[in-house]
């Protein structure tokens, strides 16, 4: 496969996936704000969203004060945000055009829908009406565009890149979301119920959580669910599981020192306990593990998608 | 002025459109604007566009697709296709000829200064040659049908001729909307197109290459046909490059992949010569391969369309066409041309200039609509502003009479009314001729308007060649 149409199968999905989890972070601050809580609270809670994007400075420079709306808006379309929704879902159609030819039909039509869609939710405001419609909708577009990829496609290399685009980003932003504790800081003791249920609600954990533990929340356990175990979709260790195995189908001369700090990273996921990763600090793992990600995804264009020499 | 009417005669329905004539009159005008919208939703969804250059660039627009198809009976056809294998086959020995032993010149049948001077003349070509003696395997001759109802030749398109993508999707889209239509009529199909186009391309592939590697070379998403590139990439399985994915290696093309360099064989290039290579053409264009034509020129890659076929299509060259098919195949011309005034020459020049509001004048090198001027349609300072340009330069214009371009109905606002349309076949040359049977029809919407460009206001039409 070109290395160019690769790397724009990986971008795709890359922002496809971020525009999915934006709007699932969105969502749950959405809901969480109907609760009754402090100003200051609320304040917190939607500063905390644009720090684990690293959005805060951008949104500042943007905006007097903060404001529900203004966030969503800032999120959702200002053309200045280039990771709004907006944003990456009209990346996620530039580079599907960009390689039409290797994708399905069906893919592609999904994709350019979304967007044409997208034009007409904006257009009547939808995500200042009704937010919550709005973010039901970039999820469902999402779960539609992974679906028909997968029920579709050849499982051949353009699959491998699509893949690898999807849990790369999603690897990052899951760890970003768990995150957001340390962001949010202050102490609520007390609500910390609903701030973790919300936490589990973004990633869609909240009912695999009392499947799984069938006990009262506990920070602790969220942090396993999200980051240890390979059975729940959005966790760390799933992520670098189904990292590792789609770089081993892509595998070239090249990518050999890539596959390894993957693998790496996957066995620490692998064979960790919470409490230690408690211990030495949430933040701390949390913030090394988005540094490696972040290599990683450099590795997979230098080996991949944009070779550099003939 | 007295058009052809494609569907009726004076003395009522041709025979092939009495059929479909009963079924329009079954049809009520709110279920044909159902299908219309239907139609444009379809097309909008699955991106069928392209890109306007000038106003608005960057939008992506539809071409309006008109449901009325455009018949053409067995006979006919019979004949279009005679005269477009003659026309092809002679204008595929001209480039040949010029590039090698030019008889024809020497014969005193086209002017030395009409080669020499032609900015599409390639030295670069001179002496070199290519797999079969083929430069123009994708031809896209657009035909007009006018007076009587004879058929013309209005152009041959011989570098990078495009539509052949809506030619397949109009089909696709009348099977879907109108599929008892299909029932009612023999319709010769036309989907196979990218299969005759991959074997065409294959055929042609520099010897020795055993399983050849065929891509499609585009410009890039923001070109106006992008569609069609990433369409007939997708259809004949191949890859869709752009220039960067190339690279020229110890004397052979290759392709950037994710697991290495690929040779590549033949090239579907559906970029001008111009900016095919930086090191040989134009060096600002980052759109080629740095060496390609050394490459090419050493017989290691096919390029089709070749290198220097703007020499044949060029609307300088257009008036000798007759006497070239008569020239290297001693044949009369299946086809007609329209009658040039060739502005380079005094006597043409003053005819045009005294006749110019009911004349339509061409750039010599001009494509797309853009930069004509249609006498019967312009205002008198449109005329004058034109009148100045050609005094300015009057080598680089022709000029032909307005042709009553035939009509067919067609389903606009006000209902079905007659508008002007054309046809562009598309001829595919290599070890053998191969034509799928029809050809792309635009329709001017507007209502008198003789410019059926897409990008001028035009639209298409599904066009169908009727089976005995």
């Amino acid at each position: 496969m070109l290395s160019r149409t690769a790397d724009h199968l990986y971008w795709m999905a890359r922002y496809t996936e971020r525009a999915e989890n934006t709007a699932r972070m969105l969502d749950v601050n959405v809901q969480t704000a109907l609760l009754p809580q402090s100003d200051a609270d609320a304040q917190l809670a939607w500063r905390a969203m644009l720090g684990i994007s690293e959005l805060q400075q951008a949104y500042d420079s943007r905006h007097a004060a903060l404001s529900p709306r203004d966030v969503i808006d800032f999120m959702v379309r200002d053309p200045s945000n280039p990771s709004s929704i907006a944003a990456c879902l009209n990346g996620a159609r530039e580079n599907a055009r960009a390689v039409r030819g290797a994708l399905t039909t069906e893919v592609w039509e999904v994709q350019n829908q979304t967007w044409l869609d997208l034009q007409s939710k904006l257009r009547e405001r939808l995500h200042e009406r009704d937010p919550v419609q709005f973010f039901e909708w970039v999820k469902y577009r999402s779960h539609l565009s992974r679906g028909v990829t997968i029920g579709t496609m050849l499982q051949d290399e353009a699959v491998h890149f699509i893949r690898l685009g999807t849990f790369l980003e999603r690897a990052d932003n899951t760890a970003r979301i768990l995150d957001v504790k340390y962001h949010r800081g202050g102490d609520e003791r007390g609500r910390d119920f609903y701030y973790w249920a919300a936490l589990l609600r973004s990633v869609s954990g909240f009912e695999t959580y009392r499947k799984m533990y069938r006990d009262v929340i506990t920070p602790e356990r969220v942090a396993e669910m999200l980051m240890l175990r390979a059975d729940m979709p959005r966790s760390l260790l799933a992520c670098m599981e189904a990292l590792v195995d789609n770089l081993r189908q892509v595998r070239n001369a090249t990518s050999g020192e890539t596959e390894r700090l993957a693998g790496q990273l996957h066995a620490e996921l692998r064979f960790a306990r919470i409490d230690d990763i408690l211990q030495d600090g949430l933040h701390d793992y949390l913030t090394k593990f988005l540094h490696r990600i972040y290599e990683l995804g450099n590795r997979v264009s230098r080996d991949f998608l944009v070779p550099l020499a003939a | 002025m007295q058009f052809y009417n494609e569907m009726t005669a004076p003395d009522g329905v041709r025979p092939h459109y009495r059929e479909f004539d009963r079924w329009l009159g079954q049809q009520t005008p709110e279920s044909l604007e159902r299908k219309r919208i239907e139609a444009d939703l379809t097309f909008r969804r699955v991106g069928i566009t392209f890109a306007v250059y000038g106003d608005d660039a960057g939008t992506e627009r539809l071409i309006p697709f008109d449901a009325i198809p455009r018949i053409i009976p067995a006979a006919e056809w019979a004949q279009l296709q005679r005269g477009l294998v003659q026309r092809v086959q002679a204008l595929n020995m001209f480039i040949h000829d010029i590039y090698h032993d030019q008889h024809i010149i020497r014969a005193g049948v086209v002017p030395a200064e009409q080669i020499y001077r032609n900015a599409q003349y390639r030295p670069e070509m001179q002496g070199i040659s290519v797999v079969s003696d083929i430069y123009a395997h994708i031809a896209g001759v657009d035909i007009v049908r006018a007076g009587e109802g004879e058929f013309f030749v209005l152009e041959d398109n011989l570098r990078v001729p495009s539509g052949v993508s809506y030619m397949l999707e109009d089909r696709k889209m009348m099977m879907r909307l109108y599929p008892e239509l299909f029932a009612r009529h023999r319709v010769a199909p036309v989907d196979h197109y990218p299969d005759l186009l991959l074997d065409n391309l294959r055929s042609v592939a520099p010897v020795g290459a055993a399983d050849p590697t065929v891509v499609v070379m585009t410009p890039g998403m923001y070109n106006s046909a992008y569609f069609e590139h990433a369409f007939l990439a997708q259809q004949m399985g191949v890859e869709l490059v752009e220039g960067k994915d190339l690279f020229v290696s110890d004397n052979a093309v290759y392709m950037r992949t994710t697991r290495g360099p690929r040779r590549v064989d033949v090239i579907y290039r559906r970029l001008d010569d111009d900016f095919l290579d930086p090191l040989a053409f134009r060096a600002d264009s980052s759109l080629g391969v740095p060496g390609l034509l050394s490459v090419y020129r050493a017989g290691r890659v096919t390029l089709a369309n070749a290198i220097g076929t703007g020499v044949a299509d060029d609307k300088s060259i257009y008036p000798y066409v007759p006497d070239m098919i008569r020239f290297y195949l001693s044949e009369q011309p299946v086809l007609n041309n329209v009658p040039t005034y060739q502005c380079r020459k005094s006597e043409d020049l003053q005819y045009t200039l005294s006749n110019l509001p009911d004349l339509v004048v061409k750039e010599v090198h001009g494509a797309g609509g853009y930069g004509m001027l249609v006498g019967p349609a312009s205002t008198k300072a449109q005329i004058e502003e034109f009148r100045a340009r050609l005094l300015a330069r009057p080598d680089g214009y022709i000029a032909q009479p307005t042709l009553a371009l035939s009509n067919c109905p067609t389903f606009v606002a006000s209902g079905v009314a007659p508008r002007h349309i054309d046809l562009r076949p598309f001829v595919l040359s290599g070890k053998t001729t191969s034509i799928v049977p029809g050809g792309l029809t635009r329709v001017a919407l507007k209502e008198g308007s003789l410019v059926v460009n897409s990008s001028q206001g035009g639209g298409t039409k599904d066009t169908w060649v009727l089976e005995n």
